[in-house]
């Protein structure tokens, strides 16, 4: 199958090869999932860095900006807040279940912004990086999320990008969009820490406005046992189109033309801002609430949901 | 893809290239254009580069240019060295009455793209267009208002001058 002949290429572990003569025996379905159900239960592989291809960034870029400034209208502002050089950590709200369309608008204008020979990575949820089709995503950056890669990332110098939130905000119904929920996660900041680099918030909203998200369905997951097959604590419920009643979003959705507004802000020199020795709670309750500030104004401008 | 803009303003030809030559001042007058800075050692002139950005769609798209022609007070052009390709080109030639005639002219491509990159650069175009007659038309300003204060203080020397003589 296309996605282990992927895994062997990058130099993932083997077994998946005398595994495959079992599993092709059965359908396609379950084929798929059980593949699917191996790479989530693999440890997390170390990125490659060098996957990253900035001619291959470049030629994609138009077909980019024709979704975030036709289908989006995307608004980008801030930009000149980020470090023109240098390892810096961007930290985001993640929205628009499995479909990010603010992933898109912000690497797009952060990529004309600051030409594609700026390193810039991103992390992503291992499962995003296993599912067929999407291994291209590697080409752009993307990178499998783990303490190890994102450390391997911001020690080469490039920006980073990584949504505390992940699963966890992408998901959340749609009365809760315009709320930062990084769910506790604190590791961004013990990570900026480590490494000594800024943080900076990227704030955005419309991306929940996509599909009628109603409910991330943590129960559903868990009474299905898919945290223990999949590492998956989430099953989303959701309303959109094609599927009318889409569950799991494991197929993706065609999102609604939402206008997605990203505001970035100045960055943030945990040191200099909290001592030489900072409490982690406190830098963390710093930047939601900043982020929350942020996200709120950006709701008062928003006249109308989806038209924006 | 290519864009362009004219004008004919009241002001002599020297004094607008002063100002289109001068990369501090392009902010003041570039519609659209959020960024100009020297990127070179020296600030004008062949060879000079400046990285550049102009609010198109979502984006700022740019990128480090290079000026290739440098005629004063004719001609100045640049070409892309990162970033999108282009290359655009100031055109002054004088007119009748001590005016200008000033042209501005941007070709923009997103090479090897395919048909994303055929629609992107067409679905780009008006608003494109529409920066660079918003820029002709801020200049004209520009230039017009600082030749009547030249002439506003050229009269006042000469009226001191009198008074003193």
């Amino acid at each position: 199958m296309a996605v282990a002949d992927k895994a062997r290429s990058n130099g993932h572990a083997d077994e998946s090869s005398a595994e495959a003569g079992r599993a092709a025996r059965g359908s396609l379905l379950t084929r798929a999932l059980s593949q699917i159900a191996r790479q989530a239960q693999q440890r997390i592989p170390r990125a490659d860095l060098d996957e990253r291809d900035p001619d291959f960034i470049r030629e994609r870029l138009p077909l980019m900006w024709l979704l975030a400034s036709l289908w989006y209208r995307g608004e980008v502002r801030g930009l000149g807040n980020i470090p023109d050089d240098g390892p810096v950590l961007l930290v985001g709200n993640h929205s628009g279940g499995n479909m990010t369309p603010d992933t898109i608008v912000f690497t797009l204008a952060f990529n004309t912004y600051f030409g594609v020979e700026r390193a810039f990575y991103q992390l992503a949820h291992n499962l995003v990086l296993s599912m067929p089709g999407l291994g291209s995503l590697r080409k752009f950056g993307t990178v499998a999320a783990s303490p190890e890669n994102a450390r391997k990332a911001l020690d080469s110098g490039a920006a980073l990008l990584v949504y505390p939130g992940g699963d966890h905000e992408v998901h959340r119904p749609v009365w809760e969009r315009n709320r930062v929920d990084f769910n506790g996660r604190k590791g961004f900041i013990r990570l900026a820490l480590a490494q000594n680099v800024p943080i900076v918030p990227v704030v955005s909203i419309g991306g929940q406005e996509t599909a009628l998200f109603l409910s991330r369905g943590e129960r559903l997951a868990h009474w299905l046992a898919l945290d223990r097959l999949f590492r998956l604590k989430v099953l989303p419920v959701s309303v959109a189109l094609p599927w009318l009643i889409n569950v799991g979003d494991l197929l993706g959705h065609v999102p609604l033309p939402a206008k997605i507004t990203i505001e970035t802000l100045p960055p943030i020199d945990v040191r200099d801002e909290f001592g030489p020795d900072p409490e982690v709670d406190d830098v963390y309750d710093h930047v939601i609430a900043l982020m929350q500030e942020t996200l709120d104004a950006l709701a008062a401008e928003r006249r109308l949901p989806v038209i924006g | 893809m290519r864009a362009s803009a004219h004008t004919v303003v009241c002001a002599p030809i020297d004094s607008v290239w002063e100002i289109v030559s001068d990369p501090e001042r392009v902010l003041t007058f570039m519609s659209g254009v959020t960024r100009w800075e020297v990127e070179s050692e020296r600030p004008t002139g062949l060879g000079a580069r400046y990285r550049m950005l102009m609010r198109v769609g979502s984006a700022e798209v740019g990128g480090l240019i290079e000026v290739v022609e440098w005629e004063p007070p004719r001609e100045l052009a640049w070409t892309s060295v990162t970033g999108i390709d282009q290359r655009g080109r100031w055109r002054l030639r004088p007119a009748a009455g001590g005016r200008t005639r000033v042209e501005i002219r941007l070709a923009y491509g997103v090479a090897g793209a395919g048909l994303a990159g055929w629609l992107a650069e067409r679905i780009a175009a008006p608003a494109v267009t529409g920066h660079l007659r918003g820029t002709v038309s801020q200049l004209t300003r520009l230039a017009e208002h600082q030749r009547l204060r030249e002439l506003a203080e050229q009269r006042r020397a000469r009226a001191g001058q009198a008074a003193a003589g």
